[in-house]
């Protein structure tokens, strides 16, 4: 058993945060949040080049041929980078959609019953029916001690690729994450045509705990970086235990997350991927919290970056699965 | 990143199967919490069963007397036998993992010949004489004395949070050889008997109402200058070395059960119809995830140790803490599950629920861990 980065995953992690730091930096990305949040295109097409999208694809078919870990590595540091667009569906979605794997095509996750973001700007929907715990929607739904077979393929999964209807008669919400516009679908989605596998919500779900696996250790580190330089009562204020202890609960928090996003990665089982984005949402969501505490009164400002990573934070603990839908998988699992 | 166990691996758990399922069965049956004879004389068996099959000190070096097991087959042995059912490491903790590795790693040739083969066997006990009444988490505060006389060490003091002191034939005690120097360079290691004239023990009750551990008191107890390991005044260094080797595997064997004894939990509350109560199920289901990532942090810590040579990092305060909590947070649960039953102190887990409140006080407060994070981890600024 060697349960650590292998060399090649580590090299990878490398390129993946360089290119990010060069593509999407601070003042990009800082940019991107002041002149409208748009998907830019020939970002995405860039991202398309690197490979972001054909990752899992295998080579023959014009993919990079690697596996679920490294995909969980590369969404990590999607989440450390604040990158914004509906990458993880467009991940899912390359192979099945022209365009897609290159980074042509944008695919947005529908999911019924929640708002769909980025919906101006898709190509394509990634449509999750069936087997969603409390959504109502087709058979496989419900809630209670059964839980469902939440990951399980339905009827109504798979790919529409005609978005001009659903968009037309959609109504735009005021999104909380100011990357993520978001809109309401109403009424019955259409005709779609299938995705082969089935794992869609919960590859969905796994990636999207990386996502809060990168987002918490990038707040951890926000907060250790702010803790050792702002001084008061002649200070640092990292010297105080009440600070200091805050940090450390921030890592304890990314560490666990690490552990259970990683070995889900490994063993792509649906309890493990369940408990994966229970602990990532938890890690996300309480460490940007915490970091917002740290920075005190700029914490509070639009300047500080840490509003952002709590809202996106937030936004992903509603997507893919829930807590009290992972919860559930979970104790159905101790039976 | 792989989580599959090489051949060699798998081969190391099969035997240590087949071997478990051999032994177990003829055990006698365990002693009461209280019976401390009895506790003694049931882990020195289990010890001594232990070695004769080959598995006794798996973790130490060979030169030793140990196997030079890596990391994960003394994982997967401590995986294997908490799952088996089998004793667990008992009175024999302080000697195994504590008192034995240090020699090991800082004894003279003297030394080692002398005392590793009967922790190994299971025919010596050992303690621990470190924490004082006035030097718990802040351990360098410690004020027992030894003064040189000639060969001897004349040491007097009091140690607190002693456990199975009162059936250990040795003590490793840390003691002031130099009150003058700093607080952390003027101590010094020394293994005592506990026989010998001037050492009193009284036993302490625990909140559980058990006899865990004693306060032990030295009046002029005369050591030999030999029995000390490591240099004069060079003691804090020494436990450092073992305090390491404390929070790195010490908790494998109890995660597992913890998985286990949510399983029970879980299956209590089906049968009693609390399960249909979905706060309480979905507790449990979090309480899953929570156990989970600590078996595959630990999987995560031990293959770190594995590359680096085996020595365990600073990932057991990381682990201790969130671990410490968990296993707090299970047993509030089992209390939830047994409802008005959760009263009745003979009910399974009622007096774990109160055990388990040590968790976060034992082998480094949560407080004092979070400190060791933030300082040795995070590299943030020491407190003043």
């Amino acid at each position: 058993m060697d349960f650590q980065l292998s060399d090649d995953q580590r090299a990878l992690r490398t390129g993946i945060r360089e290119l990010l730091a060069g593509r999407f930096g601070r003042d990009r990305m800082r940019a991107a949040l002041d002149g409208g949040t748009g998907i830019d295109r020939a970002l995405w097409r860039e991202l398309g080049e690197a490979g972001f999208f054909a990752l899992r694809l295998p080579e023959a078919a014009g993919g990079v041929g690697l596996g679920l870990p490294e995909s969980v590595l590369l969404f990590e540091e999607v989440g450390r980078s604040l990158l914004p667009g509906p990458l993880i569906a467009t991940h899912l979605a390359a192979g099945a959609v022209k365009g897609a794997a290159q980074g042509e095509a944008v695919i947005a996750a529908l999911d019924a019953g929640r708002p769909v973001g980025h919906l101006g700007d898709a190509d394509g929907l990634l449509v999750l029916g069936a087997g969603y715990a409390g959504s109502g929607a087709g058979p496989g739904s419900g809630s209670g001690a059964g839980s469902g077979a939440w990951d399980a393929p339905g009827p109504a999964d798979g790919i529409l690729r005609d978005v001009v209807g659903i968009r037309e008669a959609a109504e735009p919400v005021r999104s909380l994450d100011p990357f993520t516009p978001l809109w309401r679908v109403t009424g019955r989605v259409g005709a779609v045509a299938h995705l082969p596998g089935g794992a869609l919500r919960a590859e969905g779900a796994l990636l999207a705990a990386a996502e809060q696996l990168g987002s918490a250790a990038r707040t951890t580190e926000m907060a250790v970086q702010h803790a050792g330089e702002r001084e008061q009562f002649g200070s640092p204020i990292g010297s105080f235990q009440a600070v200091k202890h805050l940090c450390a609960g921030m890592l304890v928090r990314t560490e666990l997350a690490r552990g259970a996003v990683y070995a889900a990665a490994v063993t792509a089982d649906r309890v493990e991927i369940a408990g994966a984005k229970l602990l990532a949402d938890d890690a996300a969501v309480r460490n940007a919290r915490d970091c917002l505490q740290v920075h005190g009164g700029m914490g509070f400002t639009w300047e500080a970056d840490v509003h952002l990573h709590l809202k996106r934070a937030w936004l992903r603990s509603g997507q893919w699965l829930t807590a009290a839908t992972a919860e559930e998988v979970l104790a159905a699992d101790l039976c | 990143m792989d989580l599959a166990y090489t051949e060699e691996e798998e081969e190391f758990r099969a035997r240590l199967r087949e071997w478990l399922a051999a032994v177990l069965p003829a055990l006698p049956a365990k002693p009461g919490p209280d019976d401390w004879p009895g506790r003694r004389a049931y882990d020195t068996a289990w010890q001594r069963m232990l070695y004769d099959a080959g598995y006794a000190g798996l973790h130490w070096p060979v030169d030793a007397g140990g196997r030079g097991a890596t990391p994960t087959q003394h994982l997967i042995f401590l995986e294997e036998t908490e799952k088996a059912g089998a004793p667990y490491v008992g009175a024999n903790f302080v000697g195994l993992l504590h008192a034995g590795p240090t020699i090991a790693a800082e004894g003279t040739a003297v030394q080692r010949a002398r005392w590793l083969p009967p922790v190994l066997r299971g025919d010596e006990i050992w303690c621990q004489g470190f924490s004082e009444p006035d030097a718990g988490s802040d351990l360098a505060s410690l004020r027992t004395r030894a003064v040189r006389d000639g060969d001897d060490y004349v040491v007097s003091g009091q140690k607190i949070w002693t456990s199975h002191a009162e059936v250990a034939d040795w003590c490793e005690l840390l003691v002031r050889t130099d009150p003058a120097a700093p607080k952390h360079r003027g101590i010094s290691w020394l293994a005592m008997r506990m026989d010998v004239p001037g050492v009193t023990v009284r036993p302490l009750r625990t909140l559980a109402g058990s006899t865990e551990f004693a306060e032990m008191f030295l009046d002029e107890v005369r050591i030999p200058v030999t029995h000390r390991v490591g240099a004069e005044n060079d003691g804090w260094r020494v436990t450092m070395v073992t305090l390491s080797f404390e929070r790195g595997t010490a908790f494998v064997g109890e995660v597992v059960a913890c998985r286990r004894t949510l399983a029970a939990l879980a299956a209590e509350a089906r049968a009693n119809g609390r399960w249909d109560d979905p706060v309480l199920r979905r507790r449990l289901g979090g309480l899953n995830a929570e156990f989970r990532a600590l078996w595959r942090l630990t999987q995560w810590n031990v293959s770190e140790a594995q590359r680096s040579g085996g020595v365990p990092g600073t990932g057991g305060s990381v682990f201790k803490l969130r671990y410490s909590q968990a296993r707090q947070e299970l047993y509030e649960a089992a209390a939830e599950v047994l409802g008005a039953d959760g009263a009745d102190l003979d009910r399974e887990w009622v007096l774990d629920r109160l055990s388990s409140l040590s968790y976060t006080i034992a082998a480094g407060t949560s407080q004092i861990q979070r400190n060791i994070v933030a300082e040795r981890i995070l590299g943030l600024p020491k407190g003043r």
